[in-house]
């Protein structure tokens, strides 16, 4: 489908659209169930006047204060590691190149325990892990870099530098004192819980940097995941859109791990989802993002409320929903 | 050294062309000091054995590997001071592998071809659509539109990664050994594409592994061995006996192909076959 208005011309594609509106559908769907129930229930209308400014003080004070921060970091963040997810796996040319699997997440989580056992604030806890992720990425990519950073070797050196963080991170616990430990380990499971205004307006801002900067970098990226040599054939800087991608793709799972801990499977699942659900060839950024938004909010309503009283950690259910779904999905292709 | 001296080029026109090249990947030097230049609207096929810097000189003339020293020039300018996107406007160029993205179809993977044309506000115009058209009907993948590119088959493939260079629309194509993993019937095919295209005006440049299809389909012929030009020229002036030997190790006879009249260079057998009675 194209449109054209004199010499201008978009190209769409007519199944992304419609997967777009829906996803965006679901998301609010997601998110009004998430602010409507719980042990208060407060009504649709009331919803809509507390966020008016003008709706009954219990509900004011339960949706804007308690659960509207905790639903809007969840579509933020999810959307930052939707979109994370699907820069990796669209540079390594393969869903394993996930930053949860290739050492970001993780170096993340290591930045973010040793501001905890430091004894820091919330505020330090999201500085580590963001610096974590940093100097994890800049580790892996320069120990990958071989004028030029192949796949492959991303993917290899990041699984090696994810078991070795993994292993650094369970020796910082077992050496922490019992309640950093406590707390320490609560973070990292990967939680919304108790999330203000505070965790979602950093990565709001990332988001609202980092998404155009993808936007603009997602169309040469598709051509070069045909290979360097065929993008470079068609004019595209082949190393300073990998650097622009990176350096996005990097800032976004660090955020978005500072705000709610290295909530897992998302940067994975979200992307190879929104490409079947688009049918689009190559990764798709927006789908990624929304999808990942609809994933995480989805699971952190269910974990929530399926055993309520007791709360799940959100990581539990994002792999519980994400890998039924990509499995069902899977096993529908022919090959 | 009987080898023919390079014939004619410093007259010919030639928008293309390298001058004192040292080429090498890393540390590894493959070729020192190369001068060549591709003559316009030519069909030029570079030859030599195996690791004598065919496909690195080709890379070399498509920017893809940048010189240790000298330059190559297009159109007058060094070809790195273009803006990248010019360059692919007027030069293409047909990797040796590409990686298919997964589940995309024939259609699709032609219109990237205009990518160099586009820009964010101009994704598909008029111009883009004849285009994809054109390079479909004359690649004969039209039929095949929408088919995912996966589920063809090798000939069928090559001949839409073709079809992707032309819709490009660019006066100069490099294709990179496009031959290397078809069988023999879809080696022609595309061979007798390329010089189709050769005739409406294009200037080709092939490597090949092949030296009698080399033989019947250049215009011009580079021979290489150890990084070095041994010989450059039409086809019939420069393919001897004596250069085959010298260049391939291989001792042969030369007889005229019964089909084109170019030179078929046919091994000389270490044991003669008795036909069966």
């Amino acid at each position: 489908m194209t449109i054209r208005v004199g010499s201008w011309s978009v190209r769409l594609a007519p199944r992304a659209l419609i997967t777009g509106a829906a996803l965006l559908v679901l998301a609010c769907a997601v998110s009004v169930a998430a602010l409507a129930t719980g042990e208060y229930t407060v009504p649709v209308p009331d919803i809509v006047a507390a966020v008016l400014g003008q709706g009954p003080p219990v509900a004011e004070l339960i949706v804007g204060k308690l659960r509207a921060p905790r639903v809007v970091t969840g579509l933020l963040v999810g959307a930052a590691f939707g979109l994370s997810g699907a820069i990796f796996q669209s540079l390594t040319r393969n869903p394993l190149g996930s930053p949860d699997f290739i050492g970001f997440t993780a170096g993340a989580s290591t930045g973010g325990i040793i501001a905890v056992v430091a004894g820091g604030s919330a505020m330090t806890i999201a500085g580590g892990a963001l610096a974590g992720c940093v100097v994890t990425a800049v580790l892996v990519y320069a120990l990958a870099y071989r004028g030029g950073v192949q796949g492959y070797r991303l993917v290899l050196v990041g699984i090696g530098a994810n078991a070795l963080l993994l292993a650094v991170n369970s020796y910082l616990l077992t050496r922490a004192n019992i309640n950093d430990a406590a707390t320490a380990g609560a973070w990292l499971t990967g939680s919304l819980s108790g999330r203000g205004w505070d965790h979602a307006l950093p990565v709001a801002l990332a988001l609202a940097v980092l998404l155009p900067m993808c936007a603009y970098v997602s169309r040469p990226m598709r051509m070069i995941e045909m290979g360097d040599d065929a993008a470079k054939a068609m004019g595209i800087k082949v190393e300073a859109v990998r650097a622009v991608a990176i350096a996005a793709g990097v800032l976004l799972s660090g955020v978005a791990t500072a705000a709610a801990g290295p909530v897992i499977f998302v940067a994975l699942a979200a992307p190879q989802l929104a490409r079947r659900l688009t049918r689009s060839p190559g990764v798709t950024m927006g789908a990624s993002a929304l999808t990942g938004a609809v994933l995480l909010t989805a699971a952190d309503l269910a974990a929530q409320r399926l055993l309520a009283p007791t709360q799940l950690p959100v990581g539990v259910l994002t792999a519980a929903i994400g890998g039924t779904y990509l499995v069902l999905l899977l096993r529908k292709e022919r090959h | 050294m009987a080898a023919a001296p390079a014939k004619g080029s410093p007259l010919m026109a030639s928008r293309l062309s390298g001058t004192s090249l040292t080429l090498a990947y890393d540390q590894r030097v493959v070729a020192t000091d190369l001068n060549v230049s591709i003559p316009d609207e030519s069909f030029t096929v570079i030859i030599g054995p195996n690791a004598c810097g065919k496909s690195t000189l080709l890379r070399a003339l498509a920017r893809m590997l940048k010189p240790k020293t000298g330059a190559v020039h297009l159109d007058g300018s060094v070809i790195t001071s273009l803006p990248s996107k010019e360059v692919a406007r007027r030069l293409g160029l047909l990797p040796q592998s590409s990686i298919v993205p997964d589940g995309i179809t024939v259609a699709d993977l032609v219109a990237r071809g205009r990518y160099p044309h586009q820009r964010l506000m101009r994704q598909w115009s008029k111009a883009d659509e004849k285009a994809v058209a054109e390079a479909m009907r004359a690649t004969d993948v039209t039929e095949l539109g929408d088919r995912i590119v996966d589920e063809l088959s090798g000939g069928q493939r090559q001949r839409v990664w073709l079809a992707m260079a032309l819709a490009q629309e660019t006066p100069i194509l490099l294709l990179d050994e496009p031959t290397t993993f078809l069988d023999i019937s879809h080696q022609i095919e595309v061979l007798d594409l390329c010089a189709d295209l050769h005739e409406t005006g294009r200037t080709m440049v092939a490597v090949l592994h092949d030296l009698n299809q080399a033989c019947r389909y250049a215009t011009h012929l580079i021979v290489m061995r150890g990084g070095a030009i041994v010989a450059e020229g039409e086809p019939g002036d420069v393919v001897t006996p004596e250069l085959v030997r010298q260049v391939f190790e291989l001792r042969c006879e030369i007889i005229q192909d019964p089909q084109t009249g170019t030179p078929l260079i046919v091994p000389e057998a270490r044991r003669r076959v008795t036909a069966p009675a």
